[in-house]
């Protein structure tokens, strides 16, 4: 298993946010995570990347059980990339500066080699005329895709996103579903938390129905798009369609 | 006609004279600002630390600092302690205006760092950066942009709160001006010359910040 949780509860102050979260995620698994605003999506994804600690409960990453307390943590969250749903890109460096950041400033590699990744990353996000531009200068669409190729860049061995869309116009999202498609054929292993039915359809190998910090219902995405077995879940189909 | 009790045309004449405490004025504001901006950065991030042992000697720091006045921080470096160090003049007035100034950019700093979105620091930890790295090339670069007006605004105020160092016997502009209207008796011709090299000097440091903002301006993004 690439991802195993067991147990994991979170709480923010009184608020019980996750709830004896079980989960295990398989190599080159792409799961979509859905649910209502508040649900809990962030929080989980968040955990496994170590940017937030449950206070229960335990995270396995590649089979190796994390200490939160560790100094090595950094090199845990650099086996699990993650893309949000704001960017995030590094203002103060160009769409090359940010690609290379993780190489030179994580894994030491030469500026040279590093740069010779960077033009084959932003290649594959399609972005090989952008390299000197500043992120500001770019669409959503396109900060998003250099997003996923600085995040590709330090080949984690799971790549999770975070709403990678919601952000953006409407007509700017097919692009950056179309890189994550690649990524998921190429067998990534993938968490999305996205409400993108036709992408949880086509690459989707489960989808999970989150509610109020639990995992409601699970399953082939098709089957639980078309047969939801919970209330909840029927519910919440209904009004994301 | 008035018998006017000023003689204006000493103005051109002594002003060259006083070059060599204008250079004083510079000294003591330059490395004054060297040593705030150390400390400040230092406390500044003390400050922001969730480790207590760190965060109350910084909050203690600013609170005295920034309570009490600097003429009163002059003289106890440079009177006060003298039992205990005797500090030259010089040295006492960079140290007080370093200590006095590095409460402030403290301040600065810390204001500017948390205005540096939340997700940045976040997006540099992902990519498997340390916090101390993601702090330095990530957040750090961002905080200093955002605080050039501000530190500007502070080296002006440094600038012209080294004049307090005339009350340790510095001959920097002010001191200058007031030997120089005793000995001279024309005190307002003197304190005016001075007036003109503040003015100048403000000025030109004015200029200056202008001049930084502009260029990070223009080289990158608004985002
Ligand atoms: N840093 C935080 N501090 C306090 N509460 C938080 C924090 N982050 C999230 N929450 C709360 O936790 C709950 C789950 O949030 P989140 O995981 O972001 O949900 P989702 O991504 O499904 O919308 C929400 O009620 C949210 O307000
Ligand atoms: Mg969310």
């Amino acid at each position: 298993m690439m991802i195993e949780i067991r147990g994991l509860n979170k709480w923010f102050g009184d608020l019980h946010v996750l709830k004896d979260i079980d989960l295990d995620v398989a190599e080159q698994e792409v799961v979509v995570v859905i649910g209502a605003s508040g649900s809990g999506k962030s929080t989980l994804l968040r955990c496994i990347n170590f940017l937030e600690f449950a206070q229960k409960g335990k995270i396995y990453i590649d089979g190796r059980e994390t200490d939160v307390k560790s100094k090595k943590l950094h090199l845990v969250r650099a086996e699990v990339g993650m893309v949000f749903q704001h960017f995030n890109l590094f203002p103060h460096r160009t769409v090359m500066g940010n690609v290379i950041e993780g190489l030179t400033q994580v894994k030491k590699i030469p500026q040279n080699k590093a740069l010779e990744q960077g033009t084959e990353l932003l290649a594959k996000v399609g972005l090989s005329d952008k390299a000197d531009v500043y992120p500001a200068m770019l669409s959503g669409g396109q900060k998003q895709r250099v997003a996923i190729a600085r995040a590709l860049a330090m080949k984690p061995k799971i790549m999770l996103f975070d709403e990678p869309t919601s952000s953006l116009d409407p007509e700017l999202v097919g692009e950056v579903l179309q890189v994550m498609k690649t990524l998921a054929n190429e067998g990534m292993t993938m968490m999305v938390v996205s409400h993108e039915m036709g992408f949880a359809r086509e690459v989707g190998d489960r989808m999970i129905y989150m509610d109020e910090g639990r995992i409601v219902e699970q399953g082939e995405p098709k089957e639980l798009y078309s047969n939801p077995q919970h209330e909840r879940t029927k519910a919440f189909l209904s009004q994301i369609i | 006609m008035f018998d006017v009790p000023w003689d204006f045309t000493a103005i051109p004449r002594f002003f060259p004279g006083f070059y060599v405490a204008a250079l004083l004025t510079l000294q003591i504001t330059f490395f004054g600002i060297l040593v705030g901006l150390a400390l400040g950065l230092v406390t500044g991030l003390m400050r922001l630390s969730n480790n207590k042992l760190l965060n109350m000697p910084a909050k203690g720091y600013i609170w005295i600092i920034r309570g009490t006045p600097l003429l009163l921080q002059l003289m106890i470096i440079y009177y006060g302690l003298i039992d205990l160090v005797s500090i030259d003049r010089m040295p006492a007035a960079i140290i007080g205006l370093g200590v006095h100034n590095g409460a402030y950019i403290a301040e600065i700093f810390r204001g500017a760092i948390q205005s540096v979105e939340r997700g940045q620091r976040e997006a540099a930890l992902s990519l498997g950066m340390t916090p101390a790295q993601a702090m330095r090339r990530v957040v750090l670069p961002q905080a200093f942009k955002r605080s050039v007006p501000a530190l500007g605004n502070q080296f002006i105020i440094a600038l012209k709160d080294s004049s307090l160092a005339s009350a340790i016997a510095v001959r920097e502009l002010l001191l200058r001006a007031r030997q120089m209207g005793s000995a001279t008796l024309m005190m307002l011709e003197m304190l005016m010359i001075v007036g003109i090299y503040y003015l100048l000097m403000t000025t030109v440091l004015t200029l200056l910040v202008g001049r930084v903002e502009k260029r990070l301006q223009v080289s990158d993004y608004r985002d």
